[in-house]
């Protein structure tokens, strides 16, 4: 991996959509060629992560009279990835830095295409239209609940894996 | 060939989600994320008119479950709200929250009901 250590000698911090845009040398680190390489690598994970989800669904279709539990396991289980997926990659820690197309595939590519919200607004209006209103709220505010929570764990975990203090960093 | 069908909708869906929350982002001062926020609500536009039109088994892979499944995203819509709260912004995080989840459902709601309408 890169041996130079996050932040030394002007090294970009790794593209990253929520890079903050507002800055013109941030918006710049894509242009060009580096952008097709920077797409290229969000259309493989995608790829990749959108047929893992299609392979979940297909494997434990589910009762459609139930809450939609796979696509409820889907989003809480690429949320805690994300969590431990961003800590090194946008906090740097250590010396370890991530190769720049770590985060377009891996975060942006793979979990993005992995976990959707498209489908769970269909699901939660798939509940109201059977009149089944207690679980389409169910649902709704668990698999929030279930996501925020595992975000948020993954990213306390992956900050004391890494710093050896709870809730280090920022 | 449905898994191939997934597969090509989310080689587009992806990239386009990566396109547009650059181009939301670099246009607003706001710390909300407008970008993922948009695409969500895209998605969910979309794949209401694709259910609700009853296209065939392989148009639904191709732009329900791939496109629409890539080019909206749950883990980092979590991750966004929940940087929002760490650094102190818990209406934004709030807001971003319950306004995703009922701009989102109400999207997929309205392309059912147009594509139901234009289905006659």
């Amino acid at each position: 991996m890169n041996p130079a250590p996050p932040g030394a000698g002007g090294e970009p911090v790794p593209v990253d959509p929520d890079v903050d845009l507002h800055v013109p040398a941030q918006r710049a680190e894509t242009a060009g060629a580096r952008l097709l390489l920077v797409l290229a690598a969000v259309a493989a994970g995608g790829v990749i992560g959108a047929l893992a989800r299609y392979a979940a669904v297909r494997a434990w279709p589910g009762d459609p009279a139930s809450a939609p539990l796979v696509t409820l396991g889907i989003n809480v289980l690429g949320s805690f990835l994300i969590g431990v997926l961003m800590v090194p990659v946008a906090e740097g820690h250590g010396r370890w830095s991530p190769h720049p197309l770590l985060r377009p595939f891996a975060g942006t590519g793979v979990l993005g295409g992995f976990t959707t919200f498209s489908a769970y607004a269909l699901d939660a209006r798939d509940l109201l239209a059977r009149g089944e209103g207690a679980a389409a709220f169910g649902y709704v505010a668990g698999t929030l609940a279930g996501c925020l929570g595992a975000v948020w764990a993954a990213v306390a975990l992956t900050r004391w894996a890494l710093t050896g203090r709870p809730g280090a960093g920022r | 060939m449905s898994w191939l069908l997934v597969a090509l909708g989310a080689a587009v869906g992806a990239p386009l989600r990566y396109l547009t929350d650059r181009a939301v982002q670099s246009r607003h001062e706001s710390a909300f994320p407008w970008g993922t926020f948009t695409v969500n609500a895209a998605a969910c536009l979309v794949l209401g008119a694709t259910a609700g039109a009853a296209v065939s088994t392989e148009l639904y892979a191709l732009l329900g479950t791939g496109l629409c499944g890539a080019l909206s995203t749950y883990s980092t819509f979590s991750y966004e709200t929940l940087r929002l709260a760490e650094t102190g912004r818990w209406p934004l995080a709030a807001a971003n929250a319950a306004g995703s989840v009922l701009v989102g459902t109400g999207a997929l709601v309205l392309g059912a009901e147009l594509a139901g309408a234009v289905r006659g």
